[in-house]
């Protein structure tokens, strides 16, 4: 985590940069303020947050985004909200557990795994995976669950990782698997699921501009509850699909069977792309309220990104390959 | 008064037990605590509520005929009536407020949505026996009255079918309601029901 700040500086100025030793320390104080205003809280459902007193003596980082809207001119999702409304079943099935119990999660040193069909696999330290220059992405996110938020992410392109191993012609298709560690994920002790998290994309999809790997969200390094320190990011797929805490990616040649295809195959296909028109078995996809809107709002083939990505599915049956 | 008040608990209980998961709503809507999706949130929590308090309202006649537990009975139609209370403000919310009574977009809705569909079978079975819930009606309907009020163990069954559709896989909560539901609809089996009965009396 700490080379952030190196390759950051571009993104924010070194004013703003808090020394990582504070950071931390920030870090430990909200977990115990969180503790204690949890306790004082009629239902689970508040997010707590530090009191105010607390913030002239130790420096913070504010969250930091070049806009405040998407390309679309839909509005930034506040920090807070991202950081505390999201599913991650290795820490929690409710998605306001999540941040509470991802709080002590450790990501360093973290090391991603990148083999199978490739001429140069290669074990990358985060520290390597940082060294990628880290641009700031404005993306929807759709969950297959019809709620949808507009994040400001800061990542790189997968598509050059990739390059870096050299997919040999055999390789279709990219597989993805998060950390496996029942100790710290305690979602993962539940053997109703099949541990660890695998995603899938095909190399095409793969090697799209459009995805990425992210490392950080609003100018700093991704939280924990949020798929610290690397997870990837496919914005015109339901939110599923953009695994988190990656460990492990591998160029394959067959179709990756991935977590959701797995625990429900008449659900969750391989695509999942947004599609207003593809209806998931049990409800629809029609609409989704975006967070912190009154109204729901249409959803947009692609997520809004057809243009961009339309292409990769031409001739394909949307409905067939949900 | 002391009298009362060791007759009537169980009243007491009841009347303001239920008005409790109602009060924390406005409290946390009102002081912001309903979470990224306050509207969603207040669907599932009224949802979740009406289930509880149908499943407790199906519990008194087992309680009564099993354990002789006799108060049970006088508490059946309060927990029916809030059961039903909380149903509807689980129905309002979700066409009212979150659909905001958009017909096209609910009719694609309740049609792609089985869960939905089964929800408002339910909530319409429901309905006839609340307005009927009074004495008179009692009177009136005379035996008629007990066949319609046998509706509750069907509604209670298309509830927990709404609540299995509707999670996005762990199904074990649902499941865990849909068990009590039947145990309880057993009880009412005359074989099952006379076997418990002389097991206790042994």
């Amino acid at each position: 985590m700490g080379n952030h700040h190196e390759v950051d500086m571009e993104k924010i100025p070194a004013s703003e940069i808090t020394p990582e030793h504070l950071y931390f320390t920030r870090r430990q104080f909200i977990a115990a303020a969180s503790a204690v205003a949890a306790g004082a809280l009629l239902s689970a459902c508040g997010v707590p947050s530090p009191p105010p007193t607390a913030r002239p003596t130790i420096a913070q980082p504010s969250p930091q985004a070049s806009k405040g809207v998407d390309e679309l001119g839909d509005k930034l999702t506040p920090f807070d909200t991202i950081t505390n409304y999201n599913n991650f079943y290795e820490f929690s099935l409710d998605k306001e557990d999540v941040a509470p119990r991802a709080k002590d999660f450790k990501t360093s040193p973290w090391t991603v795994q990148v083999g199978g069909l490739v001429n140069k696999p290669r074990t990358f330290g985060l520290e390597d995976l940082l060294k990628f220059e880290q641009e700031e992405r404005i993306y929807r996110l759709r969950c297959v669950e019809a709620w949808s938020m507009v994040i400001p992410w800061l990542g790189f392109p997968l598509s050059k990782l990739l390059a870096q191993v050299e997919p040999q012609s055999k390789a279709k298709y990219v597989r993805f698997e998060t950390l496996l560690d029942p100790k710290q994920m305690p979602g993962q002790r539940d053997s109703y699921f099949d541990w660890p998290y695998v995603e899938g994309l095909r190399l095409d999809e793969a090697m799209h501009d459009l995805t990425i790997l992210a490392t950080g969200l609003y100018g700093k390094p991704l939280p924990p509850q949020d798929g610290a320190p690397i997870r990837l990011v496919v914005p015109w797929k339901y939110g599923f699909k953009s695994i988190k805490s990656i460990v492990k990616i591998d160029l394959v040649e067959a179709m990756p069977i991935s977590f959701w295809m797995e625990s429900a195959p008449n659900e969750y296909g391989f695509y999942a792309n947004v599609n207003p028109d593809v209806s998931h078995p049990r409800w629809s996809q029609a609409t989704e309220r975006r967070i912190g809107e009154f109204s729901r709002r249409k959803t947009i083939l692609f997520n809004g990104y057809a243009d961009q990505v339309a292409p990769l599915y031409a001739g394909m049956d949307l409905r067939k390959n949900f | 008064m002391l009298h009362a008040l060791r007759t009537q608990w169980l009243r007491v209980v009841v009347h303001i037990g239920a008005w409790i998961p109602f009060a924390v709503i406005v409290w946390d809507a009102l002081t912001n605590q309903l979470g990224a999706e306050p509207i969603r949130e207040t669907i599932l929590r009224t949802g979740k509520t009406a289930l509880i308090l149908l499943v407790l309202s199906l519990a008194c006649t087992p309680a009564n005929t099993l354990f002789g537990f006799k108060s049970a009975l006088k508490v059946r139609r309060a927990l029916g009536l809030y059961a039903f209370f909380y149903a509807l403000a689980h129905a309002t919310m979700f066409i009212g407020v979150d659909y905001g009574f958009d017909l096209a977009l609910l009719q694609g809705a309740l049609l792609e949505r089985p869960y939905a569909l089964v929800g408002a079978a339910a909530f319409l079975i429901l309905l006839p026996l609340a307005l009927t819930s009074t004495k008179g009606w009692m009177k009136r309907l005379g035996r008629r009255w007990t066949m319609l009020h046998r509706g509750v163990y069907l509604a209670a069954l298309l509830v927990i079918a709404h609540f299995v559709w509707l999670v996005k896989l762990d199904v074990r909560e649902p499941l865990t309601y849909g068990a009590i539901v039947l145990l309880l609809l057993a009880l009412r089996i005359r074989l099952i029901r006379e076997g418990v009965v002389r097991l206790r009396a042994l």
